[in-house]
């Protein structure tokens, strides 16, 4: 299942950042970040709680960046 | 600016101030006071920098641009050097600023472009007309378009003329006139006359919707050079830190070996100077955001790439492959030539239409509209279908024989010898030759020119596939001036022609299929890319082709291949460019060359730069 979330980052690196923090995430098949339309696309593996794992998504990329927000 | 940015922006002005006066003030050099004094501009302007580096190595994310920022200003105060340590925060700040509104501007100028998404829907129910959300409405509702206003949905127009601007969608002045049973697409803006449209499609699915969603998501599918420039980073970082603490520590402990003076100061200032000049910002961002651009500004012109990584192999097209029928060729039958013997024009041309009146065929109805006039049925009799021939007919008291060169042998009549290409209509009245009319599907007239323009582009080959016989492909060929043409292909064979011409090419070329989008789907995902034109309303084109022309020009071809040629040009000047100033300061910098200022320009600078080359790629309107 794919869906697509809008964040808030301020810079591009930081987006990289958030992209590989979200592809780390347990019940993450895959996740892109495009940083100039501020949009995560994440797909999720199958039977994954999509809420749960976007918790766990957030808390990730709160780690790397503190800065960011993504509006589950 | 929004609210943060105006806020960093009071920030550095502030900064700003304290630093000029502080430089007036008559401060002894490296007292207390003047450290004390300097701190205060120094916290304005880089607090949240250094808290933001405390909460990174609390994350475990030690090599990120806040920490880099705070090790080599802090370690600037402690030596010493204070106007340095609040310059370099100040300047960085300043890029990221600078950054942050050129982006926001361009995305601004991006969404603006795109500026198809209709805001409601005037339903008509029971009579009233009622605004909203576009979402809401259903399948065979009928809508409401006032002038001025955009079409929201896909549907049919049940009453009302008017002329329809689809600039936003195909980048085509034109404006298109539509009047009742005419199909209309979501995107169009009504100009003159209210329409009533019976919508036939839900929101989501309806073009502007679909369109928007390409686009948006375009840049999901990254370039090479995007994961080229996100490994980079994530490699460069931490090499140029630990390349620091060898400057730091490995000369000056050398020299202590060697009994000569350490000189610790100044090796560590040139390690803070690398750290400086560590940041990848302006790799990192300018990349995407010239692709983000591009993809921005082909749309413009109608041509909607979807992902970053066509726009790479685009631009290094050097096969394209084309459709005939609907892609060079406008795909709409049409009489081009009236040759009678014995009768005048006008005569032979009634006769036939006549004739052809009770069968709905393609060439038959061509010959209909090219008669124009109503067919008085009365006098037409005994209409004969002969399968694979023709038509017998009895009109008023003469037979009229209306077929192909078998149907005239058949009736014993001499047909004259017909070169030029389409399809032949032989007529014989009462078994006397009468002359003939030729069907043919004209050239589009951009045709030969868009060849051209391919080739000027960079396309080494251009091929021509098609399913007519190889006396009409070879004259449409040899007109259009095409390097290569295979006629008489079934569909299955274009997917196997487009598999033989792609084992062909070497490596590093890519092909182009361009196709119309009907019965192509196939060898439209086959190819390299995938090119679709004249996709308004066709669903199956969208899904199957990487790149999609929104109208049926093939001069959008090219236009394409050299959209793409510029993005991947800025791209390349941005990466070489930002990488070899980067060396040079680095270079330099070991060396004692440059210092902190040096340092912090070239970083700021370079990103100025290359954000500024990125936003060019957003104007495409003369490439």
């Amino acid at each position: 299942m794919k869906k697509t979330y809008k964040i808030d980052v301020d810079c591009a690196n930081c987006a990289n950042k958030m992209e590989q923090a979200a592809k780390n995430t347990a019940g993450v098949a895959d996740a892109t970040v495009n940083f100039m339309a501020l949009k995560m696309n994440v797909e999720f593996e199958e039977g994954a709680d999509v809420k749960a794992v976007m918790t766990e998504v957030l808390a990730n990329c709160k780690k790397v960046e503190d800065d960011c927000e993504i509006f589950i | 600016m929004n609210k943060k940015q105006k806020k960093v922006l009071v920030r550095i002005i502030a900064a700003a101030i304290m630093m000029i006066v502080l430089l007036l003030l008559p401060l002894e050099e490296k007292s207390i006071l003047r450290f004390v004094l300097f701190l205060i501009p120094y916290f304005t302007i880089g607090y949240d920098i250094l808290r933001k580096a405390v909460k990174g190595i609390m994350n475990k994310q030690v090599f990120d641009e806040n920490f880099l920022m705070a090790v080599a200003t802090v370690g600037a105060m402690a030596l010493g050097e204070y106007t340095e340590g609040v310059a370099v925060m100040l300047f960085y700040q300043i890029g990221e600023l600078f950054q942050s509104y050129a982006v926001g501007k361009s995305r601004r100028n991006i969404a603006a472009l795109m500026d198809i998404r209709p805001d409601f829907a005037n339903v008509m129910i029971d009579g009233t007309v009622t605004k909203v959300d576009p979402d809401e409405v259903e399948v065979g509702s009928e809508i409401i378009v006032q002038p001025g206003e955009k079409i929201p949905i896909d549907g049919v127009v049940v009453d009302g003329t008017s002329t329809l601007d689809t600039a936003a969608l195909t980048g085509e002045s034109v404006p298109r006139s539509v009047k009742p049973s005419n199909e209309v697409i979501s995107g169009c803006i009504n100009m003159t006359g209210v329409l009533k449209i019976k919508t036939t499609k839900e929101f989501g699915e309806s073009t502007a919707s679909k369109i928007l969603d390409l686009v948006e998501n375009a840049s999901s599918k990254k370039s090479k050079p995007e994961n080229f420039i996100s490994k980079f980073a994530r490699i460069y970082t931490p090499v140029v830190c630990y390349a620091a603490v060898g400057l730091a520590f490995l000369p000056p402990v050398i020299s202590l070996i060697i009994g000569a003076d350490p000189r610790w100061g100044q090796w560590v200032y040139r390690a803070l100077t690398f750290l400086v000049i560590s940041c990848p910002c302006a790799l990192v961002i300018s990349i995407p955001l010239t692709f983000f651009a591009g993809i921005g500004g082909a749309s413009k012109e109608g041509v909607l790439v979807k992902g970053s990584n066509y726009l790479d192999m685009l631009s290094k097209a050097k096969i394209a492959v084309m459709d005939k029928t609907g892609t060079l060729t406008k795909g709409v039958f049409k009489v081009t030539k009236i040759e009678p013997v014995g009768i005048t024009k006008e005569e032979l041309l009634e006769k036939t239409a006549m004739a052809e009146v009770y069968s709905n065929h393609p060439i038959s109805k061509s010959l209909k509209e090219a008669y124009g006039k109503p067919i008085n049925t009365s006098r037409v009799s005994d209409v004969e279908e002969i399968s694979g021939q023709g038509i017998k007919a009895i009109i008023g008291d003469a037979t009229v024989h209306v077929g192909n060169e078998k149907l005239m042998e058949s009736v014993k009549v001499t047909a004259a010898a017909v070169v030029e290409p389409g399809t032949v209509i032989h007529v014989a009245i009462d078994s006397e030759y009468a002359g003939y009319i030729l069907i043919s599907d004209e050239l589009k007239p951009t045709s030969k020119d868009a060849i051209k323009a391919m080739k000027h582009a960079g396309v080494r080959s251009t091929v021509m596939l098609t399913g007519d016989s190889e006396k009409v492909a070879n004259i449409v060929a040899g007109d259009l001036g095409l390097d290569k043409v295979y006629s008489q292909l079934l569909p299955a064979d274009k997917v196997t022609k487009v598999e033989e011409l792609l084992a062909a090419k070497n490596d590093k070329e890519q092909l182009v299929f361009v196709g119309d989008g009907i019965n192509d789907a196939p060898v439209l995902s086959r190819a390299d890319i995938g090119i679709a034109m004249g996709a308004l309303g066709s669903d199956a084109a969208i899904e199957a082709a990487d790149v999609v022309l929104m109208d049926d020009d093939p001069m959008k071809i090219a236009k394409a291949i050299n959209i793409a040629k510029k993005c991947m040009r800025i791209v390349y000047e941005n990466i070489y460019f930002a990488i070899g100033i980067k060396v040079a300061c680095l270079i330099l910098g070991a060396l004692g060359l440059a210092n902190m200022w040096l340092a912090i320009f070239a970083d700021v600078g370079v990103m100025v730069l290359a954000v500024l080359n990125a936003i060019r790629a957003l104007r495409v309107r003369g490439v």
